[in-house]
């Protein structure tokens, strides 16, 4: 265990969430996910970077021209010309900002007086424009947590980006169903001491998130993005953390990279390591290569690390080497990845051709080579700016934005953004805050309505929250005043997720169709142990009326009932006739349901309950 | 006290902000924050104003490569290159030839570049004035040797301009005229693709005076429309130019800068270089519409007025109320008939209120655009007698008429 204290952790979280809105921040388009196969029309772009006024082009924006991508773009027939950088946008979604005031009334944040939305840089072609409009609306604000107060920097209104579809390394595809979706952005100051209080933090920033009934739930429509940096370390940007569920272990691995990063410098210093400031071209080493990566290439090139062997092999993270990050940089340029002396000869390189290598870089046994291989001037630059990273290994941690990998670990994406990256979008006017737009109502907190339900309905903790979680928290609250709250949490929680655990796509039920099951039960038309199978025919069957319902399973309840009834009346007789009851009896169950139920059905249940009557 | 642009402390809403005061619009106080974002304040104290020294800028001197050929980039407005003072925020234009090829490099593999700033205005302010001082400049320029001119324009008037060059000047070598729908300041901007689609046709095997915008939304093609015969035809997409009655005359491909040749064109010194730069701006166009009154012409008239086009309804109709006004007009005038359908060519025989207006001395503009009829007959009154500019006016001198109507398929 790691004493984080002793080690000057200091992280932030950003999180962006995208709001429940009618239609996008810019447009009227209505704010859906579409399928990429449903696309009706594609076009592409390319994207430059436009110098500053001090004459340099950002940092981050920079690296991505260097690549010079091809963005391709799949459009829909819910998206618009807006979203194609085809028309000038509309103006602010009002709806959006009142959902932001509101969100900056919970986290305790002043409100600016004039909301202007600017354009940040952003040339990744996640953006058709090149830059996403954002706004800053509030700042200054806190939320407790833990009894530890945590402070709230900013609230900012912006605009989501693409849905990245593919990426083929000197083109990457885009949906523009996602582009314009308004989006709340909350950051947090850097008072966040430990990876548990990470994971905290953001599921009470979540929650307050929820208790709007304003946001959009489900996989991807909320994003964390956390700020780590410790003492001797840097501050690095970890982009898209989806699941909460990892955010303590991003936390815990980029302290551990950071401290690997830092080990690293201080042997290469012990060892008096440099690197060697030029690209080799190495294309005639491979001539008769066994290696296809290596062999299907136009070029080979390599560059000297002196010093650096064993370290390139080097784990920072679980499963993730110094070498894995220089791999990063060239996938960043459009390169499948880089070999290094350190896990060569394999892939099929030879040890012949380690030792050419080797020789021909000039590299000892004490030095590390890395080999790239590709079209030239790509590899050309992967290299110069794999050097660049391999120098700062002698300076210990860059800073950098990374990528959060599904298990916990990170990869490189690319520098840290410089700040000045931001000018005013002059197509959208400046919206005054008017003290109206200020008075709005605060909603009850997910978490007290949770304990509100664990007292007025003695449900359990557990299954309080998630009823006072759940979308239709409002239909709970309606139903348990009707019929018992357990009956109404399998309703709406237990039962689809049964259902779902079975393969079946609960994803149709929406109130409609909750609604529709709890009044059955409200009503008496079936049973409560009806609830699954109602619900079952309704994912099946969106449309379905109450009356088809009742018929498909209502009969087979009241088979139930009138069984038990009729055992319970010839009690008597069956006690006399043994088995021999069951066919005089069945007589009498078919009379009722012949052509509501199948006979088999029926034959089945009323010997099950001829045969317990008998044990009993 | 005015502080903007300058690097302030002011105290609001109980805090203390640092940042650069910035121009606002409204009387709320705009301060751009450290990490970037402006936010209005209403009610606010000045607390301190910083000095700051000036950030200054090199530009690396362009080199002439002895093999390319030199092209004149002549900018009238709008902008094509741009830079932007994140620290402010500021979008600022760019002209010297070094700041476009800054911006845009890879013109220094096409062409040797000369840049000059003609005109800083937007482009719906443009009047005859500037059209014949443009055609001097262009008209210098080809005469001093450069192999192609390129004319950067607000999209908004750039076809009328085109057509004014194009009757003003005789010209045996390429005259590009190329802007954006994107302001060059984003990185979506259409506009430097738009540029090095320009100068490869500025070295191609070409004669007239064109219009090189977007062929379609993608960043992969750009059309050359014969000046006489395009018409901006969006309000806001990439290829809002549309060439009408005529196929585009060529395909640039992006980025190879690769020409295909599309439909009969006027070729490198074909003709020889020759201006006539005189335009009567004594000239309108009337649309017409059902109900109009034809007193609208006789206000003209009465004004002086000796050249009027008429966009008419379908084959080149107007009321027969307008029979008399026009017989009486068209005695001394030049009155022509184009069609507000835009696609097709006027046919005034057809039905009996076509023949009255012929019998009335209209002329059929053939399948001219409106607007080209209009600035034709500007320049034909400038250069002509009424008598003249009434025989030439549906005589093809440029490309603007087409004895033939024809389908084709434009490749995008």
């Amino acid at each position: 265990m790691q004493d984080y204290s002793s080690l000057g952790l200091r992280v932030g979280i950003e999180i962006h969430q995208q709001l429940d809105t009618r239609h996008k921040l810019f447009c009227y388009c209505p704010t859906i996910q579409r399928d990429a196969e449903e696309s009706n029309f594609e076009f592409f772009r390319y994207l430059r970077s436009k110098r500053s006024e001090m004459g340099e082009v950002d940092r981050a924006a920079k690296e991505e021209v260097a690549r010079s991508k091809k963005f391709i773009y799949k459009a829909y027939d819910t998206t618009c010309l807006v979203e194609a950088d085809e028309e000038p946008p509309r103006e602010v979604n009002r709806e959006a900002l009142q959902i932001t005031i509101l969100i900056a009334k919970m986290l305790n944040m002043e409100v600016v007086d004039e909301v202007h939305m600017m354009r940040k840089i952003v040339i990744d072609g996640s953006n058709t424009t090149g830059f996403q409009r954002t706004a800053l609306v509030a700042f200054d604000g806190h939320i407790d947590c833990n009894g530890k107060r945590i402070g709230i920097a900013t609230l900012c209104l912006e605009e989501e980006a693409c849905r990245k579809i593919e990426d083929r390394g000197d083109e990457v595809v885009y949906s523009l169903d996602r582009l314009g979706i308004p989006l709340a952005e909350i950051g947090t100051m850097p008072d966040i001491t430990s990876p548990k209080e990470a994971k905290d933090v953001a599921a009470k920033l979540g929650m307050i998130l929820r208790s709007t009934g304003r946001v959009k739930r489900g996989l991807g429509t909320i994003r964390q993005d956390v700020n780590i940096s410790i003492r001797d370390g840097a501050r690095v940007e970890i982009k898209g953390v989806q699941t909460l569920d990892i955010l303590d272990k991003i936390v815990e691995y980029e302290v551990l990279r950071q401290l690997s990063l830092l080990k690293i410098k201080d042997e290469l210093k012990k060892r008096g390591a440099s690197v060697v400031n030029k690209v080799f071209d190495v294309t005639d080493v491979f001539a008769n290569t066994k290696s296809k990566v290596i062999k299907r290439a136009e070029c080979v090139k390599a560059i000297m690390l002196k010093g650096f062997a064993g370290l390139v092999g080097k784990e920072i993270q679980p499963g993730r080497r110094l070498g894995t990050e220089f791999a990063d940089i060239a996938k960043t340029f459009g390169l499948g990845g880089i070999f290094h002396t350190d896990e060569l000869p394999a892939y099929g390189v030879s040890k012949e051709e380690v030792e050419a290598l080797r020789a021909r870089v000039g590299a000892g046994n004490r030095d590390a080579v890395i080999v790239a291989a590709g079209k030239a001037t790509r590899v050309e630059n992967t290299l110069i700016r794999i050097v660049e990273r391999a120098e700062y290994c002698l300076a210990g941690v860059p800073e950098e934005t990374r990528k959060a990998n599904e298990d916990g670990t990170t990869s490189y994406l690319r520098p840290l953004p410089g700040a000045a990256r931001m000018y005013p979008e002059t197509d959208v006017p400046a919206v005054k805050i008017t003290p109206e737009m200020l008075k709005v109502e605060i909603p009850e907190l997910i978490e007290e309505r949770a304990r509100r339900y664990t007292k007025t309905y003695s449900l359990s903790h557990d299954l309080a929250y998630v009823m006072a979680d759940s979308a239709f928290y409002h239909l709970f609250e309606e139903f348990a005043e009707k019929i018992p709250a357990t009956t109404v949490a399998r309703v709406l929680h237990t039962a689809p997720a049964e259902l779902r655990r079975d393969g079946i796509n609960t994803d149709v039920l929406e109130e409609e169709q909750f609604r529709m099951v709890l009044e059955l039960i409200e009503e008496g038309r079936i049973a409560k142990e009806g609830a699954d199978e109602a619900l079952k025919i309704l994912c099946e069957n969106p449309r379905a009326t109450k009356d088809e319902i009742v018929d498909r399973i209502g009969s087979a309840s009241d088979l139930d009932s009138f069984i038990a009834k009729l055992v319970e009346e010839k009690k008597d007789f069956i006690a006399e006739k043994g088995a021999n009851a069951f066919k005089p009896l069945m007589g009498l169950v078919m009379k009722e349901f012949r052509g509501k139920v199948d006979g088999k059905v029926v034959a089945e249940k009323l010997n099950r309950a001829i045969k317990s009557m008998l044990q009993a | 006290m005015d502080v903007e642009g300058k690097r302030v402390r002011i105290k609001a809403k109980g805090r203390i902000f640092e940042g650069v005061a910035m121009p606002s619009s409204t009387n709320s106080f705009v301060l751009k924050l450290d990490n970037g974002y402006n936010v209005g304040f209403t009610e606010y104290e000045l607390l301190e104003v910083f000095e700051e020294g000036k950030h200054g800028e090199e530009i690396a001197a362009l080199e002439k490569k002895e093999s390319l050929p030199d092209i004149k980039i002549i900018s009238t407005g709008g902008t094509i290159a741009s830079k932007v003072d994140y620290r402010t925020g500021a979008v600022t234009s760019q002209f010297s030839a070094e700041e476009i090829v800054g911006d845009v490099p890879e013109l220094a593999e096409i062409c040797n570049i000369d840049a000059m700033l003609l005109y800083n205005i937007l482009s719906e302010n443009m009047k005859a004035k500037q059209w014949i001082e443009l055609a001097g400049e262009v008209y210098k320029a080809i005469k001093s040797g450069y192999e192609g001119v390129i004319i950067t324009h607000g999209t908004d008037t750039m076809a009328y301009t085109a057509s004014a060059l194009a009757f003003m000047l005789s010209t045996p070598a390429p005259v590009i005229l190329v802007g954006a729908q994107r302001s060059s300041d984003r990185p979506s901007s259409d506009a430097a693709m738009n540029l090095v689609c320009a100068a490869n046709a500025a070295i191609a095997d070409l004669g007239e005076v064109v219009v090189v915008m977007h062929a379609n939304t993608s960043d992969d093609t750009c059309h050359i429309h014969r000046g006489v015969k395009v018409r901006k035809c969006h309000t806001s997409r990439r290829d809002a130019f549309q060439s009408v009655n005529y196929p585009p005359l060529g395909l640039v491909s992006y980025p190879s800068g690769e020409i295909k040749w599309m439909a009969e064109r006027i070729k490198r010194g074909e003709r020889e270089l020759k201006l006539a730069d005189r335009l009567e701006e004594k000239v309108t166009l009337v649309k017409f519409f059902p109900g109009l009154k034809p007193d609208i012409m006789d206000y003209y008239y009465d004004r002086g007025y000796r050249g009027f086009v008429i966009e008419g309804t379908g084959l080149g109709h107007v009321s027969t109320d307008w029979v008399d006004s026009i017989a009486r007009i068209s005695e001394d005038s030049v009155v022509v008939m184009t069609s507000q359908c835009i696609w097709g060519r006027v046919c005034d025989r057809v039905y009996d209120t076509g023949r009255y207006l012929l019998e009335a001395g209209v002329i059929e503009g053939e399948d001219m655009l409106p607007e080209v009829a209009l600035i034709k007959l500007m320049w034909l009154l400038g250069n002509y007698d009424v008598e003249e500019a009434r025989s030439l006016v549906n005589k093809n001198l440029v490309g603007e008429i087409n004895p033939t109507t024809r389908y084709w398929e434009v490749e995008k």
